[in-house]
């Protein structure tokens, strides 16, 4: 059964009390999106400034439990001045990171399943840095949703930045 | 409230600690320790006698109701119809036979209303009176009415103390043609009065449709001393089974509603140009009726009555309190519990603010320690803006907790404080 430690890294309880980039650009000229998680109510606001190619600057606020908040902190600093095609590649990883099927779950007794889930195949795992400190956030089925909440909406406002896919 | 506790008080109490031994699921072990289950305002646990009557039932007597001619079929109708009746007279219906649907859930028993009676009966400026303290499903399908035919919506409000704020009650009724309200909140613990609301409410001319999914599992009920008429709940907040809600509605109130869901079961004739619907209370149940759902149902209204609802009530009283007062000793001001400050005053749910620990954070913490307590809005939105939060964290009581549960849950608030220090 996964413990609490693989839950609450000590850089996500870090970013957790002292998060990164909070507050909101001036928008416009940044786009501003609002995502929802309806099964806790939370909100985040995310506002990206996009230039040349660069994902220039980027804000978060609104209210969240402790994955929620420190996921959005560390997205804001991995990806605040990354191209965008990093941005975008940055954002599949996490996701991928984050994404269960059924054989890594972990069930009654059996602890390999949550060392499976901990490194998936083809997930570039040093490339995601801090963000890796998530990645026992999976052995937490109903917390994945708080981890990713960021990611969406920061996916939504590159879609109407116009970035890409 | 004297409107939901017509009765005096018989002298009966009951021991938790002995109870809890009905339900297996209450000796489960979780990380190593006993559980500690505080969430039955979202789903209760079912006692032996329950499961065990639905065993029976599946292993002797399953057969399709309503249908066959043979032995089974009809020893199989006899019970599911009997299980209504007793449901009935739980709830003191007057004629428990007729007024009785068996529904999936509460949710589909007060959708159940929004479309027979108010499809039928409302048109575009016709006012619903709601609270602000409401589940979404007394608040979405009037919504979902709204935005089909233009009636209109109308609050009443919550104050601070989590008690509806009745001073404009009849300026808001004025006019209206419902007032649906929950007996007991299920973020706050509130009673309402609601015995007064319906009096007020039909003395504007308008029906009256309570969501009782709180207050019928904790609290004796009876439908003729709340005066409303129609009454919405669901089996597994009581100790019974998923899958099953019920709906009471006056008699003559039911037998001028028109089908909710068409299909069989619900008919008197289907021909090429038109059917003909059955008769109440099988006109509003389409379809295969959940038979083994209402035999646990019926066995759930046996074991509370054996318990009795005025000790269950009684001992709710006395935990709530315990805890109430637990808690402020022991964190002060770093906890918030929502709604009234007296235990006489509320149901078994305390909806808590604990420091600036984030709801879903405190309750990981809390299942590190067996401890089960719900995270999030608790489908009550409304109320939550109301209350400037956007998820509260709560633990709800049902006749199985005892003083140790909750000193369970302080102890492991305690540690969850520390953790985020």
């Amino acid at each position: 059964m996964p413990g609490l430690e693989d839950l609450y890294r000590e850089i996500i309880l870090d970013h957790y009390r002292s998060p990164r980039n909070r507050g909101e650009l001036e928008s416009p000229p940044a786009v501003r999106v609002e995502g929802f998680n309806p099964l806790c109510g939370d909100e985040i606001v995310v506002t990206i400034d996009v230039d040349g190619g660069v994902l220039a600057d980027i804000k978060i606020a609104g209210t969240g439990c402790s994955i929620s908040q420190s996921s959005a902190s560390l997205m804001s600093a991995a990806v605040k001045g990354k191209s965008l095609a990093e941005v975008r590649g940055l954002i599949g990883t996490f996701k991928q990171m984050m994404s269960i099927h059924g054989s890594t779950l972990p069930s009654d007794g059996a602890d390999g399943g949550a060392a499976e889930a901990a490194e998936p195949e083809a997930i570039d795992i040093d490339a995601l840095g801090e963000l890796a400190a998530l990645q026992g956030v999976v052995k937490f089925p109903v917390r994945i949703k708080c981890a990713t909440l960021s990611w969406n909406t920061l996916t939504q406002g590159l879609d109407e930045a116009g970035v890409p896919a | 409230m004297a409107e939901l506790t017509p009765d005096a008080h018989d002298g009966r109490t009951l021991d938790a600690v002995t109870l809890a031994k009905d339900f297996p699921l209450l000796s489960r072990e979780v990380h190593g320790r006993t559980i500690t289950y505080l969430d039955s305002a979202a789903s209760s646990q079912r006692p032996t006698m329950v499961l065990d009557a639905m065993r029976e039932y599946d292993e002797t007597t399953h057969a399709n109701v309503h249908r066959g001619v043979y032995t089974i079929a009809e020893e199989a109708t006899r019970r599911f119809e009997a299980a209504r009746t007793n449901v009935g007279r739980f709830i003191g219906a007057p004629t428990p036979s007729r007024e009785v649907l068996f529904t999936k859930n509460a949710t589909e028993a007060l959708n159940l209303v929004a479309h027979s009676w108010g499809r039928s009966n409302l048109e575009r400026g016709d006012v619903v009176v709601l609270t602000e303290m409401e589940h979404h499903a007394n608040i979405v399908p009037w919504h979902i009415l709204a935005a089909e035919r233009g009636i209109e919506l109308r609050w009443l409000p919550v104050d601070d103390d989590g008690q509806l704020v009745l001073d404009d009650l009849d300026t808001v009724l004025d006019g209206a043609r419902l007032l649906a309200v929950t007996c007991m909140s299920n973020v706050l613990g509130t009673l309402n009065p609601v015995t007064e609301l319906a009096t007020r409410a039909h003395a504007a001319g308008a029906l009256v449709v309570a969501d009782a999914c709180q207050s019928v599992p904790h609290l004796p009920t009876d439908v003729g001393a709340l005066g409303v008429d129609l009454l919405a709940f669901s089996a597994h907040k009581m100790l019974g089974p998923t899958g099953i809600g019920v709906l009471w509605g006056r008699e003559e109130l039911l037998e001028s509603m028109p089908p909710f869901l068409g299909g069989g079961e619900m008919i008197l004739d289907v021909r090429k140009d038109g059917f003909t619907p059955n008769d109440i209370p099988w006109r509003f149940e389409a379809g295969t009726p959940p038979i083994t759902e209402a035999i646990g149902l019926g066995a759930a209204v046996d074991y509370l009555r054996a318990v009795g609802m005025d000790a269950v009530r009684a001992h709710e009283i006395t935990l709530t309190r315990y805890a109430l007062d637990t808690l402020a000793d022991r964190f002060g001001s770093d906890i918030r519990i929502y709604g009234p400050p007296a235990a006489e005053d509320r149901g078994g749910v305390l909806s808590f603010a604990f420091r600036d620990v984030h709801p879903h954070d405190i309750s990981q913490i809390l299942d590190e320690y067996g401890v089960c307590v719900r995270a999030g809005h608790h489908c009550a939105k409304p109320l939550m803006r109301r209350l400037g939060v956007n998820a509260t964290a709560r633990a709800s009581f049902a006749l199985y907790n005892d003083e140790r549960d909750v000193d369970t849950l302080v102890d492991a608030l305690d540690a969850a404080g520390k953790f985020f220090g």
